[in-house]
């Protein structure tokens, strides 16, 4: 393992600010990591601290394929992490919202460049996402719909679902976006937390990396080979909203499967207790996000099913 | 006429409201109502964005100083983002969604795009509306307007009518599709951005300019018939090489030396950034090309990129 530092720059009164990354293998670029880009994704920084402590045993024991390069990024920014901001300290800008970067703009622009211009060189991204509503996920893959397609390459993560999201206006300054427009086959991996650790959605995705790596010749790894994907599109995800705000009272767990017209939550009166709505599943589905904070606002997509095939 | 224009219930006891007032001519009657022009003065979008508070309340005292002069209707909307405001909070609170990326919204969607789509219904069929925005806490910019190169052929001339001292014609970005005033202008309802100033503060001479601007539009749509001044003639830049953009090469404090709005000449001292713990001058900045210095550096704390001005190049500045 080598550990470099793919950015620095000068605090004022803060220790220098540093984006780490860690390699493992040499020669060819094979595939690139990125966790954390907010300060919040605390899941998906202990994912690659996770992933980091794995690769480190395989390139240990040599089960990294001969002239195949592995880096792997945990945490875009750590100075949020630090002041438990989600954003940028200074300026509350959104890393994830300035790719591909500029190197003469500003800081968040020049993080992003440099990020990005390292980055770009694999052949093959994974980055750990998080949405930004309060919620889980049933762990999945996600890529932009671009019209670059490698959805085959996707299911060979073996997870159960590949989901295919539109491209809206916001989304062109992601890395995700650009990855895919500057030739990387970029997938977002959504494990089932942002804010708190999950310790099984974690190894679930190292497994199943270690899995899609085996089978692109990048480690040698005999495990489980997961399952075969469904692909849907996110325009297929079933939205379930609140017509009322309150408390949210959830009835069901993320990953279930149900029938259509069981009661998924109820959204409670804040000072009576009385149930103002309850939430029914619309059809046979599978419990793909669920909101996770203990309040709603009104005209929210609280669930987002996947309907039985 | 005070209305709500889209509302929703928060979770404890209180509802969002996003409220406009509608002055209309006195004694109008209704058909002659339906036919005349409308201009729409929007503000609050970015909740510390303050400067245009005082534009809506300013208008709206001279009109009242001489209803009898309003031919047309004027719709005020001072806070597309309540609670933004009342929290000092530049995007929608709780949501952490800077609320000028999600229009035109939608109806059926969550609660901030429902409200987007809300304000983008009822907006929509003016003939101007005028987005005011205030930079933001770190910059201070000119009173200018800013046009999307798509747009700019129906726009700059109603810009000119505001009293403005810059207008920037900017390339157009995917990523700005999703504002409000992208949205509007590609539905055929001419929209202005108004950046003026700097955020959580009150520029009352840049107010006093702009609502002098916005009565010029208004006499020039027919909506007013008072006596108006005539708009000062503003700089037009349509080429994106027109603006040099000054980024900290070090994280400091800066400390600003050149007067905002000046023309400066190449290699003029723009300010310092200093390390007060050693006591040291990191860096001075200094103007890359003779230029007007329009964009300033307000809030002193810098890291390595930010941005501490702009220049206009001045050919274009004198043109």
């Amino acid at each position: 393992m080598k550990e470099v530092t793919i950015y620095k720059i000068k605090g004022l009164y803060r220790d220098d600010f540093r984006i780490k990354g860690y390699e493992f293998g040499k020669g060819k670029k094979a595939l690139c990591i990125v966790g954390a880009m907010r300060g919040n994704e605390v899941q998906q920084l202990y994912v690659c601290s996770q992933l980091v402590k794995k690769f480190r045993q395989l390139e240990e024991e040599g089960r990294i394929e001969n002239g195949k390069k592995i880096l792997i990024i945990p945490c875009v920014n750590p100075y949020s992490f630090n002041t438990q901001k989600r954003f940028w300290c200074t300026d509350n800008t959104d890393i994830n919202r300035m790719y591909p970067g500029y190197n003469l703009g500003e800081t968040t622009q020049r993080i992003a460049d440099a990020v990005f211009r390292v980055v770009s060189e694999y052949p093959i991204g994974i980055q750990f996402a998080s949405y930004y509503m309060p919620g889980e996920f049933l762990p999945h893959i996600q890529m932009m719909d671009t019209g670059i397609d490698y959805v085959d390459l996707a299911k060979q993560f073996g997870m159960p679902y590949v989901v295919r999201r539109r491209v809206r206006p916001y989304d062109t300054t992601t890395l995700n976006y650009n990855w895919q427009i500057w030739d990387t086959k970029a997938f977002s991996f959504y494990t089932t937390t942002t804010t708190t650790i999950d310790p099984s959605s974690a190894g679930q995705a190292l497994l199943s990396i270690l899995s899609f790596l085996a089978k692109q010749d990048i480690v040698k790894y005999h495990g489980p080979g997961g399952v075969a994907s469904r692909v849907i599109s996110d325009t297929e995800l079933v939205s379930v909203q609140t017509a009322k705000s309150g408390i949210f009272e959830k009835m069901v767990e993320v990953g279930r499967n149900v029938r259509a017209g069981t009661p998924l939550a109820n959204i409670i009166d804040p000072y009576v207790g009385t149930i103002l709505e309850t939430l029914y599943a619309p059809c046979d589905c599978t419990v793909f996000f669920m909101h996770s904070d203990p309040l709603t606002y009104a005209n929210t997509a609280v669930f987002k099913l996947v309907p039985a095939e | 006429m005070i209305k709500t224009v889209t509302k929703v219930a928060l979770p404890v006891d209180e509802v969002l409201a996003i409220r406009k007032n509608r002055i209309e001519p006195e004694g109008m009657d209704k058909k002659l109502k339906k036919k005349c022009k409308r201009i729409s003065i929007v503000t609050g979008t970015h909740g510390d964005e303050l400067e245009g508070q005082f534009v809506v309340y300013e208008l709206q005292r001279r009109i009242r100083e001489n209803p009898d002069l309003l031919k047309g209707i004027v719709d005020i909307y001072p806070a597309m983002n309540p609670l933004g405001i009342d929290s000092i909070t530049r995007g929608i609170p709780a949501f952490d969604l800077d609320m000028n990326r999600l229009f035109p919204g939608n109806i059926e969607g969550d609660m901030t795009e429902y409200l987007a789509a809300g304000i983008i219904d009822d907006v929509k069929g003016s003939d101007a509306v005028v987005d005011i925005h205030a930079s933001n806490i770190y910059l201070t910019e000119i009173p200018q307007i800013r046009i999307n190169e798509l747009h700019q052929k129906e726009l700059v001339p109603m810009a000119e009518q505001c009293n403005v001292d810059f207008i920037w014609v900017h390339s157009n970005a995917t990523v700005l599709e999703s504002t409000f005033a992208y949205s509007l202008n590609s539905i055929g309802t001419p929209t202005l951005v108004v950046e003026m100033g700097v955020g959580m503060r009150i520029t009352k001479e840049y107010g006093n300019q702009l609502v002098d601007g916005l009565l010029c539009l208004m006499k020039h749509l027919g909506i007013w018939e008072g006596e108006v001044i005539s708009p000062r003639k503003p700089m037009i830049s349509t080429d994106w090489t027109d603006v040099s953009y000054l980024n900290a090469s070090t994280g400091g404090l800066f400390v600003q030396t050149a007067k905002h709005g000046r023309m400066l000449k190449q290699g003029e001292v723009v300010g310092e950034i200093i390390d007060p713990l050693e006591g040291k001058v990191l860096d001075t900045v200094k103007a890359p090309t003779d230029g007007l210095l329009f964009t300033i550096r307000e809030y002193p704390i810098v890291d390595e990129g930010s941005l501490l001005g702009r220049l206009l190049a001045k050919e274009v500045a004198e043109k």
